[in-house]
């Protein structure tokens, strides 16, 4: 299979994973979401990467999957404080920094 | 061979993508999550990536998804959004804006004027995408990246304990409206609470223990 079609399999994979942040309200989902948009961005870096023959790509990915890791640690922390403090979890009803 | 892996893994991770957002449960959501991590580790084994197929699936389908689905199962599906969505319109809207992105990623990527994206790649090296190959561009090109890396996943621990520990109740503001500042943060949390014992419901216990030993000791 070319690269082209693996490019259109993450252009795929980020747009539902934009769609799910825009129609799901649960901050969990919205975590999950995220990770969907991540692993888009991971996928178009290594079919890059192998067109290139070029294995900065795959140590670009790894770094974008560190850096999601931290994103879940601190997001589900987040969500467990806010569970700890019987806030709604619902993202509509977050509206403490909305001013 | 490869043609037909790749369709079969494709359908995966778009099933299991499109799992994700539409099942009501996060827990289901979640494992809707597995499976797309799994399909996508088969594209990137196609793709020659077979360090960060390996990594994908023991770091991010074993190790992060542990951890959601403890934070599933702690929060529990009483607390979870249950009010109506964003509407008809809000939905149709949405589902407009993931269109018109799928259109222009499209346009973008594909569109361009690289025309290696026709081909399959060029002729790899043996050990291309192996640890070892990784591993040695960590290690010397790419140093200053790994080592922030490692700073940003200390950074990323530290936070989610600071921000998950259990702290003395609410301040209230006398109408009954819950407040967070910055100084529950700080305070030292009350005695039995943030361990292993309250989650049992020791936490009682442990406390009149340790006023019965106190009483003992004054008399």
């Amino acid at each position: 299979m070319t690269i082209s079609w693996y490019l259109a399999v993450s252009a795929l994979i980020f747009a539902i994973g934009a769609g799910g942040v825009l129609v799901r309200r649960n901050p969990l989902v919205v975590l999950l979401c995220l990770e969907l948009m991540l692993n888009a961005a991971n996928l178009a870096l290594i079919g890059f990467s192998r067109m290139w023959d070029n294995g900065q790509g795959q140590v670009f990915a790894l770094i974008v999957m560190v850096v999601a890791a931290c994103e879940v640690t601190v997001g589900l922390g987040v969500i467990v404080a806010m569970h700890r403090l019987r806030l709604p979890s619902d993202v509509d009803t977050m509206r403490e920094l909305q001013g | 061979m490869s043609a037909v892996l790749f369709f079969i893994a494709a359908a995966g991770t778009l099933a299991g993508a499109i799992g994700v957002i539409t099942l009501k449960d996060p827990f289901y959501a979640v494992l809707a999550l597995v499976g797309h991590l799994a399909s996508l580790a088969v594209l990137f084994l196609l793709l020659r990536a077979e360090f960060i197929a390996a990594a994908q699936v023991v770091v991010y389908a074993g190790a992060v998804m542990v951890l959601y689905v403890f934070v599933v199962s702690y929060i529990g599906g009483q607390n979870l959004a249950s009010g109506q969505g964003p509407g008809r319109a809000g939905t149709f809207g949405a589902f407009a804006c993931a269109g018109a992105l799928v259109v222009e990623l499209f346009i973008a990527v594909l569109g361009s004027g690289l025309r290696a994206i026709g081909t399959i790649g060029g002729h790899v090296a043996v050990g291309f995408g192996s640890p070892e190959a990784i591993g040695s561009l960590l290690l010397t090109k790419f140093l200053v990246p790994f080592e922030i890396a490692s700073y940003l996943l200390l950074l990323a621990a530290v936070g989610a304990v600071t921000l998950a520990r259990r702290r003395g109740g609410l301040d209230d503001q006398g109408d009954g409206t819950p407040t967070i500042s910055v100084m529950d943060f700080m305070r030292p949390r009350p005695f039995g609470t943030g361990t292993m014992a309250e989650g049992f419901g020791h936490a009682e216990a442990l406390s009149a223990a340790q006023s019965e030993r106190r009483q003992e000791r004054e008399s």
